[in-house]
């Protein structure tokens, strides 16, 4: 199949089907990095993950619209508003959530799972009322449109190295904020021992309702970036639930650095896979591979070994 | 409550004396109430409602007594419903029916997308004894394979249920994408006859609905003997205390595949048995929407009551008729609001409820001279009930080590 | 030092785990005769349950042996270890809370291991005997038909043991068998013990002195995953390294 290629059209495509690949990494670390809070610190199944970042997304649609018809002026920097304004709504939304369900569920895994799903049901039917079935895109602003050429063959698309530059972004935060904060730490303490963090004077239920909003924050965050590369619709969240679930837990899901690690093996493994076979069974292959993998290693790549 | 007295007395019998009451007035609402008082169709109805009591009696196992909860039970009913339309589709399929395709003989969608020769897995389903086999073999097979890989490896809780559900989404996309083979997002349609007998006609239908029920209380009766055997007692020690059982000298995970296997024989006797009264399968019941909802027919019932899961299965899907008929927005909102409130408030579902309130309800009435009346099962969800305590009640989900 | 010694039971050597680095237990050699109640002392995170881990197959080691009968269970799954004759006992009391005390010793029952084997186990008139001459060991009795989530501590403590018992284990391990009773319930159980290691060797961690002093036919000390002394309780409580590790710091 490589015999029609010439090698320097070979090495283009390869490197096109790389950058279609950082894409869906930043895609697949966005995701992550909310559920990676969430699950891989709390160890609660949020099934709704989906729909806090759909929540981002719509948010972000309504403030393109906003900024279109009162402050055309400002449009070019509408999209940052949009996200900070998404990390809140969708923050609350997450703590309001915590403080009414998920509490009362934390020594039930699979039951919080069958509560979130029906959680993300509402939330689909909630947008689907206001928003309507159909998808919608927002206006992405002038200085983003176009691409950016690098050789004669390879030209990458400006909203798609913002939108990495962007996951950078969040991905530092959210480290610092787990590894660096005080709130971090009073996080990690809790998971460690609740007795003990108790005891020292944290006071636990906050912090889970804040860590659980953070959660959601930041998938809000990612729905508001994902609006750059594509168009929301209400049930846009659940495609992305089986995905954003795999990549947390082979990464390991109580490590940020494996998270990362894992959504860049995936992305890259299904878009190179892509190249050779049609869409459906690069990502039939690649999911196959990463349930193959966590059945040989079912901590997930990225784990300690730690005595019970 | 009803363990104890199960428990105190060893040597009762198969099924309690509430057990066979309930057992006798499903039957008799089954065999013979239903079909006396519905139209061809409607019975049909029901007859496809019951096709997923299989699949909640089979998670009454896994997940109310084992603990295990597969998010992918729609890929055992897929897959036993996908051999059970091959047969038909093959049958419905003769050169002399489909002479004006390209390559008469195959199924319309092969020839649709341009294959030209039946794919050599699709040869066999020409006997129908071999797609009887295989509507149980096949599905059983690939629980098999899971189980072995998940449970030898420890995998379990959350994490299993994750996988499971990643498996039924894997499979939807295989089989939507693979249009050629499998009919695509169409599924396989347009199925006739049995060995030329017309299972589209009425009296077929009806034939079809006693089968249903007849093999559905095979499986009732199979669920019953598992969980009453030691096998049955092991399962719920092991989702309390899976480290003791094993200690004990038990080899955790061949029970967990066991039971898992089982279930997955059952929804897949459910799904063939959806083929043959609907009259199509399609991959919108395998992936993980209708996976979970099976869940929640499951959990609606009681997770610990296999009669309960029949009473899930069929209330839960009244009501999705009856609501997605009339104002479909509201039975989006409605099944949300079942999830919520199953985990939170009734734990236990409607057996629960139908034992904490209904069942001591003749003893009550007995003491006071209030008018008595006969309750209705069906009368028992309305009640809401306050939370049971979690302690006991909850299926103790360790993640894996 | 030989492993063939037909003297003894069972044979650790050398045995090491690592966590990342950390070695909870590191190099132990540890020799049971048959008949023998070994007591394993030492401070928290000596290693004393790791290595009771490690004997019944629930933590992996990364090095040595342990050979049990000339068996290397090393290379065993835990519930072939079981069968090959080696009990074990939990720390916290670990019954089937949801099940009966008689369901409890009835799947502990040594019989219908395989899944269709328990699906064909039947209670035979020998199985009901056999429990009910345990729940009369381990003073159970009354309670047969009682659901175990309702017993005392100290009771499930005592139902532990019984379904140990009711295998008839070789070695028994018991991980603080009295931790949390009462006196009284100390004493009873000193006396089931003593009454249950006459015929099998027993491998118990404790930290109740006193109750070493009462049923140990040696004591090993353990400190960060070594050895640290062995013999008698007398010769142990002697040993300057023992004094220095308990009072020391």
């Amino acid at each position: 199949m490589f015999a029609d290629y010439s090698w320097g059209e070979l090495g283009s495509i390869f490197a096109m089907q790389g950058f279609a690949g950082l894409i869906l990494f930043s895609v697949f670390v966005l995701m992550a990095l909310g559920l990676a809070i969430i699950f891989g610190q709390m160890g609660v199944i949020n099934m709704a993950h989906g729909e806090f970042m759909i929540l981002g997304a719509y948010v972000t649609y309504l403030m393109s619209g906003l900024f279109q018809t009162w402050l055309p002026g400002l449009f070019g920097i509408y999209f940052f508003v949009a996200m900070a304004l998404a990390f809140v709504v969708a923050g609350a939304l997450g703590m309001v959530v915590e403080w009414a369900l998920i509490r009362r569920l934390y020594h039930r895994p699979l039951d919080t799972l069958l509560a979130t799903w029906g959680l993300s049901l509402i939330l689909q039917q909630t947008y689907r009322s206001v928003f309507g079935a159909r998808e919608v895109g927002v206006t992405v602003p002038s200085w983003m449109m176009g691409s950016l050429p690098l050789t004669n063959m390879i030209e990458v698309p400006i909203s798609g190295l913002f939108v990495m530059v962007l996951t950078i972004v969040i991905a530092a935060g959210v480290y610092l904020l787990l590894y660096r904060s005080q709130w971090g730490l009073q996080v990690r303490a809790v998971m460690a021992n609740r007795t003990m963090a108790e005891a020292t004077g944290i006071n636990t239920g906050r912090t889970d309702r804040l860590t659980f909003g953070i959660g959601c924050g930041v998938a809000g965050v990612a729905g508001s970036a994902f609006t750059m590369i594509g168009s929301t619709g209400p049930t846009s969240g659940q495609l992305y639930i089986v995905d954003t679930f795999l990549v947390v837990v082979f990464g390991g899901s109580a490590s940020l650095l494996g998270t990362i690690a894992s959504a860049f093996t995936i992305s890259q493994t299904q878009s190179f896979l892509e190249f050779f076979l049609s869409g459906s069974m690069a990502k039939v292959l690649t999911l196959l591979a990463v349930v193959g993998v966590l059945m040989l290693r079912p901590q997930g790549l990225f784990t300690l070994k730690l005595r019970k | 409550m009803r363990d104890t007295t199960l428990a105190a007395s060893p040597t009762r019998g198969f099924l309690t004396r509430t057990e066979l009451a309930g057992a006798a007035i499903l039957a008799i609402l089954i065999f013979l109430v239903l079909p006396a008082i519905l139209d061809p169709f409607r019975l049909n109805l029901y007859g496809k409602y019951l096709t997923y009591a299989f699949v909640a009696v089979g998670l009454v196992l896994c997940w109310g007594a084992g603990g295990i909860l597969s998010l992918g039970q729609g890929v055992f009913f897929g897959l036993g419903g996908y051999c059970m339309a091959m047969f038909l589709k093959l049958e419905a399929s003769t050169p002399e029916a489909t002479a004006i395709q390209s390559t008469p003989g195959i199924p319309d969608f092969m020839d649709w997308n341009q294959v030209t020769a039946l794919p050599w897995w699709w040869e066999p389903f020409h006997s129908l004894t071999f797609t009887l086999v295989a509507v149980v073999a096949v599905p059983v097979a690939f629980a098999f394979v899971i189980g072995m890989a998940m449970f030898r490896r420890r995998v379990g809780g959350v994490y299993f249920s994750i996988i499971t559900q990643a498996i039924a989404a894997i499979l939807t996309i295989l089989i939507i994408g693979q249009q050629g083979y499998t009919g695509g997002v169409n599924g396989i349609t347009d199925l006739r006859t049995l060995k030329g007998w017309d299972i589209r006609t009425d009296d077929a239908k009806e034939v079809l609905y006693l089968v249903n029920g007849v093999l559905l209380f095979a499986c009732l009766g199979i669920a019953q003997f598992i969980r009453r055997s030691k096998a049955g007692r092991l399962l719920i020690a092991m989702r309390d205390r899976e480290d003791r059982v094993r200690f004990s000298g038990y080899d955790v995970a061949a029970f967990k595949i066991f039971v898992f296997c089982v279930g997955a024989a059952f929804a897949a006797i459910g799904g063939a048995m959806f083929t043959l009264q609907v009259g199509f399968m399609s991959p919108s019941f395998v992936g993980i929407v209708p996976s979970i909802e099976m869940v929640i027919f499951c959990a609606v019932g009681g997770r610990h009551s296999i009669l309960g899961a029949v009473w899930g299965a069929l209330l839960v899907n009244l009501a999705k008729t009856g609501f997605s008929e009339s104002f479909p927005e509201l039975w989006q909102f409605g099944l949300g609001g079942l999830f919520i409130a199953v985990v939170l408030f009734f734990p236990e579902g409607l057996a629960g409820l139908w034992n904490r309130h209904v069942a001591p309800l003749p003893a009550r009435l007995r003491r006071r001279p209030v008018p008595p009346q006969v309750p209705s099962p069906a009368a028992a969800p309305k009640k809401p009930m306050p939370p049971a305590s979690p302690a006991g009640t909850s299926p103790a989900a360790a993640p894996a080590e | 030092m030989s492993i063939e010694n037909p003297r003894l039971i069972l044979s650790v050597e050398d045995l090491t785990v690592s966590f990342d680095g950390f070695k909870a237990v590191d190099g132990l050699n540890l020799y049971i005769a048959p008949n023998e109640c070994r007591v394993i002392i030492g401070p928290n995170g000596a290693g004393k349950t790791t290595v009771l881990d490690l004997i019944c197959g629930r933590t992996r080691a990364t090095s040595g042996s342990v050979e049990f009968k000339g068996m290397e269970l090393l290379k065993m799954r835990e519930d072939q270890i079981v069968h090959a004759g080696v009990g074990r006992k939990f720390q916290t009391p670990s019954v089937y809370e949801d099940l009966t005390v008689f369901e409890n010793l009835e799947i502990s029952y040594p019989r219908g291991y395989s899944v269709f084997g328990a699906l064909a186990f039947r209670r035979t008139a020998e199985v009901r005997e056999r429990i009910e001459e345990v729940a009369e060991v381990i003073f159970l009795s009354d309670h047969l038909d009682q659901k175990s989530a309702h017993l005392s501590h100290g009771q499930k403590q005592w139902l532990e043991i019984g379904m140990l018992l009711i295998q008839d284990p070789q070695l028994l391990m018991l991980d603080e068998p009295v931790a949390g009773m009462s006196v009284a319930e100390r004493v009873k159980t000193a006396e089931l013990l003593n009454r249950i290691i006459a015929d099998r060797s027993v491998i118990v961690v404790e930290h109740d002195m006193k109750f070493v002093e009462e049923i140990a036919t040696r004591v090993t000390v353990l400190h960060r995953g070594k050895l640290l002394a062995e013999g008698s309780m007398a010769h142990v409580q002697a040993d300057p390294d023992v004094i220095e590790v308990y009072l020391g710091h």
